[in-house]
C-alpha cells in the first residue's frame, strides 16, 4: 500500500467516522450492507475503466453499453425465452466484442480513445432506444431467470454477492496488474508507448486487451444492474455511469496521462464516492447537491495529491543534487582503475560459431 | 585592447552539502568566442545559469559595464544582452519562425484589442534571417525546419533582442557534419559583428576551430585558460580530466568471425527508391557515418522492425530472417540502442530494475507471474557489470545522469543474448568518463562475437572507435572505409556523395 492509497483510506475512515458521529444511522448494519452492494455494483466496471486509463486512454461508452446489453439481455430472457446461461454468455461476449471493436479502432486505426468511446456512447445508446422503440423492458411476473437473479442480487451471510464478486475480481485483476508480465507491460505502455515498443512489447495488443477487459466487465455489470433495477429503460439506464468510474479511478490515483494507478486505489475511490452519496442522504443535505459534493471532493482530493507530489519532487531534486555532485571525484577515481577484467564481460552472447 | 563586456568574479554556488561552483572567475570580451569546456557536472551549466539570472550565486559579483551585481534576474540578464541557445531547443513547432522569435514580445496593433502585428514582426525577422544566410522565410512553420535551422531561429531570437553575448550549450550535438560547419561560419560572422559567443561543447575539434580563448572547468573550479595559440586537443583534455585520454581505438582481440548480419537490397520507407547493402561481421564494430537524414536511423529502424522494410532482406549468419516487428528482431538477437534514449530507450518513470527487464520479462516469470527475486538478481548483475552509479535498483531512471541512463538501456540488452547490435548515437549527451566506458563495453561485446553497427555523427567517435566505417549518402551506402583509409576527409567526401581519394565508392 503506497502513500496515496493510505491517504485515501484514511480520508474514507475520517469521513465515515464524522458522518457516523453526526448520524449513527450511517453506521447501521442495514446502511453498511446497502453501501456494500452499491460499491460492488459500481466497482466492477470501475476496475475496467481503471485499466483503460492506465494505458493513457479513456472509456466513455460504459453507461450506454449497459443500456444496449441490458435491453438485449432482457429481451433474450423474456421474448426469446433463451436459457439464462446462454443469455449471460451472450451479454458477456457482447461486452467483450464491443471492447474489442473499440480497442481495434484505438490501436490499429490510431483513433483517439476519447473520440472512439464518445461515438460508442452515442451509438450504443441510440441502438438501445431504436431496438426497444424507446420503451422500458422489464421482467414479467414469470421467473425467467430466477436462479441468476438470486445469484446477482442475493447475499452470503448478509454480505451482498455484488460486493463479494467485486472483491474476487479485484484480487484477480490485482494479481494481473501488479504481479503479472501483462500488468508491467500495461504500465510501461501507459508511461511511454514508444520505449515499450522498442523493447519488443506488442503495444497494440496490450492496449486493446485493456479495452476488451473493460468491455467484459461492462457485460458483468450490465447483468448486475439489470437484476438490481429489474427493468431497463433504454434512454436513462446507466446514464453517466462511466463518469462514476472515471471519477473513482482518478480519485484512486489513476492519472489521465496514463501509467499510474492501482486496483486498491480504484476500490477505495469507488467506496469513497458511494460513501459521499450516502452521506448526502443520511445528513439531510439536499439531494440536488449530490453531484456538487462529489465534484468538490474529487477536486480537493486531486489538488491535495498534486501539492504533495510537487513537494516530494522538490525534496527529491534537492537530495539528488546533493547526491550526484560530490560524486565527480569518485567517478574519476573509477576511470583510473585498470580496465575491467574478463569477469566483467557479458556472460552470454550470440556467438555460437 | 578588447573591451570587457562583463566579468564574473569569485562566483561560488553551494547547495546543501555541495559546492557546485567554487570561486570561479570568468571574463568575456567584446567580439570574442570563448570556449567553455569540462566534463559533465564540472559546473558549466550552473555557471551559465548564474550568468543568465536563473540562479543566484552564493558569493561573488557579476560586473557588467562597471556595475557590480550580487545577483541578476532573468530580465536584467536579457537587458544586459545575454542570450541563450539551448541544447534542447525551446521552440513552438506549431508556430512560424517570426512568431517564435518574438514570442512574449509580440508587436501589437489595434489598441485595446491587442492584436498581433504579424506584418511588422515578419518585417523585422526577415533581415535577420538574411544576415544569417537562412534559406527559409519568417512565415515558415518551425515544424518544417531541421534541427540546424531551428538553431538559426534561436540565434535570430538572440539577435532580435540585440544580444551582446550568445551562450551556446552543446549546439552541435544533434547536427550533421556540414551543418556544424555552417554553424561555425555563423559564429565567425557574429564575432565579426562584435557579438561574443560562449561556446560550450564536448567536441574539442569544434572548439579548436572557433574559440579565441578556452576556459576549462573541473569540479566547479576554473582549472585553466588557454589562449588561441596554445590550443590543442591534448592540452584541453589534460586540463579537463587531469590526464591524457589514451587513443580511443582499442583493436579487436581477434579478427572478425565469419557470419554476421548482411543487409541485402534493403528498401526503407524514408528512401523508397534506394537500396541499401551492408554487411557487419561478428566481432567487429562498423561505424555508420553520414549526414543526418542520410538514412542511417531509418536503416536501423528497419532492421529492428520498427518501420518494417519495403523490400530486400536481412540475413543473419547467411539465413534470411523476417523482422516485421521489434519482437521478431529481439527474438533473433538483433537489438537497437535508440537515438533518443529518453523517448525510446527508457520508461523514465519506472525503476531501473523494471527498465532492465522490460524486454525479457517473460524470462523471469512463470505462468505470466513475475518472480521478484529473479528480476532483482538480473537487474543487480547489470548494474554491477556496467558500473551504473546508483544507490538502489528501485530508483526511477529519470533520476540518473545521461551516461548512467544510457548504461541502463545497454543493461536491458546485455541481460539477453545479443547477436547484432545497432547503437544509434550511443554517446550523445554523455560525459567523457561514461563515454569511454561505453566504448570499452562495445569493444567487449564485439570481442565476444557480437556484430556492432554504431551510427555516429561525432567524427572523433567514428574514427576512434570503428573497425570499419560505412558512410551513407541520401539513402544508400556511398562507400566503406577500411581502418588504414580512415580520415576525416574521406568520411566527409563520402558523406556528401563524392569519391574519397583512396577507395572506390560502392556502385550506386
Amino acid at each position: 500500500m503506497n502513500k496515496k492509497e493510505l491517504g485515501l483510506g484514511l480520508l474514507l475512515l475520517l469521513i465515515s467516522a464524522v458522518t457516523g458521529a453526526i448520524n449513527p444511522a450511517f453506521l447501521s448494519l442495514v446502511n453498511l450492507l446497502n453501501m456494500a452492494n452499491l460499491i460492488g455494483l459500481f466497482g466492477v466496471f470501475a476496475l475496467g475503466e481503471g485499466l483503460v486509463i492506465i494505458t493513457g486512454g479513456i472509456d466513455l461508452s460504459l453507461g450506454s453499453m449497459f443500456a444496449l446489453l441490458g435491453v438485449v439481455f432482457i429481451d433474450l430472457l423474456t421474448t426469446y425465452q433463451v436459457p439464462w446461461p446462454l443469455a449471460l454468455l451472450a451479454v458477456l461476449l457482447g461486452g467483450l466484442a464491443l471492447g474489442a471493436i473499440q480497442g481495434f479502432l484505438v490501436t490499429r486505426l490510431k483513433m483517439q480513445p476519447f473520440i472512439v468511446t464518445l461515438c460508442g456512447l452515442l451509438i450504443y445508446r441510440g441502438a438501445a432506444r431504436y431496438y426497444t422503440t424507446d420503451s422500458t423492458r422489464g421482467f414479467g411476473y414469470g421467473d425467467e431467470a430466477a436462479t441468476l437473479s438470486s445469484i446477482a442480487s442475493g447475499n452470503v451471510a448478509g454480505i451482498p454477492n455484488t460486493f463479494i464478486l467485486l472483491i474476487v475480481l479485484a484480487i484477480v485483476l490485482g494479481v494481473l496488474l501488479h504481479r503479472s508480465v501483462y500488468g508491467r507491460w500495461l504500465y510501461a505502455v501507459g508511461k511511454n508507448e514508444e520505449a515499450a515498443r522498442f523493447s519488443g512489447i506488442n503495444t497494440d495488443i496490450v492496449i486493446a486487451t485493456a479495452y476488451i477487459i473493460s468491455g467484459g466487465l461492462a457485460g458483468v455489470s450490465t447483468v448486475l444492474f439489470v437484476f438490481y433495477t429489474n427493468s431497463v429503460s433504454p434512454s436513462s439506464f446507466g446514464n453517466f455511469y462511466e463518469l462514476y468510474a472515471i471519477a473513482a479511478a482518478v480519485l484512486g490515483g489513476c492519472s489521465l496521462r496514463g501509467g499510474e494507478g492501482s486496483i486498491l486505489g480504484i476500490l477505495l475511490g469507488t467506496a469513497l464516492l458511494q460513501v459521499l452519496q450516502n452521506l448526502v442522504n443520511i445528513l439531510g443535505i439536499p439531494n440536488s447537491l449530490n453531484f456538487a459534493v462529489m465534484g468538490t471532493v474529487i477536486l480537493i482530493g486531486v489538488l491535495a495529491d498534486h501539492q504533495l507530489q510537487a513537494r516530494r519532487r522538490r525534496k527529491m531534486a534537492l537530495a539528488g543534487l546533493a547526491r550526484t555532485t560530490p560524486q565527480v571525484p569518485f567517478v574519476q577515481r573509477q576511470q583510473k582503475a585498470p580496465p575491467r577484467g574478463v569477469d566483467a564481460l557479458p556472460a552470454r552472447t550470440g556467438d555460437k560459431a | 585592447m578588447a573591451e570587457i563586456l562583463f566579468e564574473l568574479a569569485g562566483i561560488s554556488k553551494s547547495y546543501p552539502g555541495v559546492m557546485a561552483l567554487d570561486d570561479v572567475s570568468l571574463r568575456v570580451d567584446r567580439g570574442e568566442v570563448l570556449g567553455l569546456i569540462g566534463e559533465n557536472g564540472a559546473g558549466k551549466s550552473t555557471l551559465m545559469r548564474v550568468l543568465g539570472g536563473v540562479i543566484a550565486p552564493s558569493e561573488g559579483v557579476i560586473r557588467i559595464g562597471g556595475v557590480d551585481h550580487a545577483r541578476m534576474t532573468v530580465n536584467e540578464a536579457t537587458q544586459a544582452g545575454i542570450a541563450f541557445v539551448h541544447q534542447e531547443l525551446n521552440l513552438f513547432e506549431n508556430l512560424d519562425v517570426a512568431a517564435n522569435v518574438f514570442i512574449g514580445r509580440e508587436k501589437l496593433v489595434g489598441g485595446p484589442l491587442k492584436l498581433v502585428d504579424d506584418a511588422q514582426i515578419r518585417a523585422r525577422v526577415a533581415p535577420l534571417l538574411e544576415r544569417l544566410g537562412a534559406d527559409f522565410t519568417p512565415d515558415t512553420l518551425v515544424d518544417n525546419l531541421s534541427i540546424a535551422e531551428r538553431q538559426l531561429v534561436e540565434i535570430t531570437k538572440a539577435l532580435s533582442i540585440d544580444a551582446r553575448v550568445i551562450i551556446m550549450d552543446e549546439p552541435t550535438s544533434s547536427l550533421t557534419i556540414s551543418e556544424t560547419e555552417r554553424l561555425l561560419e555563423v559564429i565567425a560572422d557574429l564575432r565579426a559583428h562584435g557579438i561574443s559567443v560562449i561556446y560550450i561543447s564536448h567536441r574539442l575539434s569544434e572548439i579548436m576551430t572557433c574559440a579565441d580563448r578556452v576556459v576549462v572547468l573541473r569540479d566547479g573550479r576554473t582549472v585553466g585558460e588557454l589562449a588561441r595559440d596554445r590550443l590543442s586537443h591534448a592540452a584541453m583534455i589534460r586540463l579537463m580530466i587531469g590526464r591524457d585520454l589514451k587513443a580511443l581505438h582499442t583493436p579487436p582481440k581477434r579478427p572478425p568471425q565469419p557470419g554476421g548480419c548482411d543487409i541485402v537490397g534493403l528498401v526503407t520507407s524514408a528512401f523508397p527508391d534506394r537500396q541499401i547493402d551492408l554487411s557487419v561481421r561478428h566481432g567487429e564494430i562498423l561505424g555508420l557515418a553520414g549526414l543526418v537524414g542520410a538514412g542511417r536511423t531509418s536503416l536501423a529502424r528497419a532492421a529492428f522492425g520498427i518501420d518494417p522494410p519495403l523490400g530486400g532482406e536481412i540475413r543473419l549468419d547467411n539465413a534470411p530472417v523476417d523482422v516485421a516487428s521489434p519482437r521478431d528482431a529481439i527474438r533473433q538477437g538483433i537489438y537497437l540502442m535508440p537515438e533518443d534514449r529518453k523517448k525510446s530507450g527508457l520508461v523514465l518513470e519506472l525503476p531501473i530494475r523494471e527498465n532492465v527487464t522490460l524486454a525479457s520479462l517473460k524470462d523471469y516469470a512463470r505462468m505470466w507471474l513475475i518472480s521478484g527475486p529473479a528480476e532483482r538478481k538480473v537487474a543487480k548483475e547489470q548494474v554491477k557489470r556496467l558500473s551504473i552509479k546508483v544507490p538502489s535498483i528501485d530508483m526511477e531512471a529519470i533520476t540518473l545522469s545521461g551516461g548512467n541512463q544510457q548504461k541502463v538501456v545497454l543493461g536491458k540488452w546485455l541481460s539477453m543474448q545479443p547477436r547484432v547490435m545497432f547503437f544509434d548515437e550511443p554517446t550523445r549527451g554523455v560525459d567523457v568518463g561514461a563515454k569511454s566506458e561505453i566504448y570499452a563495453l562495445m569493444r567487449e561485446l564485439a570481442d565476444h562475437g557480437v556484430a556492432i553497427v554504431m551510427i555516429s555523427s561525432d567524427m572523433e567517435e567514428v574514427i576512434g572507435v570503428s573497425d570499419r566505417i560505412a558512410v551513407m549518402h541520401e539513402g544508400r551506402v556511398s562507400g566503406v572505409l577500411e581502418r588504414e583509409q580512415f580520415s576525416e576527409y574521406n568520411v566527409l567526401q563520402l558523406a556528401i556523395g563524392q569519391a574519397p581519394e583512396t577507395v572506390e565508392a560502392a556502385a550506386p
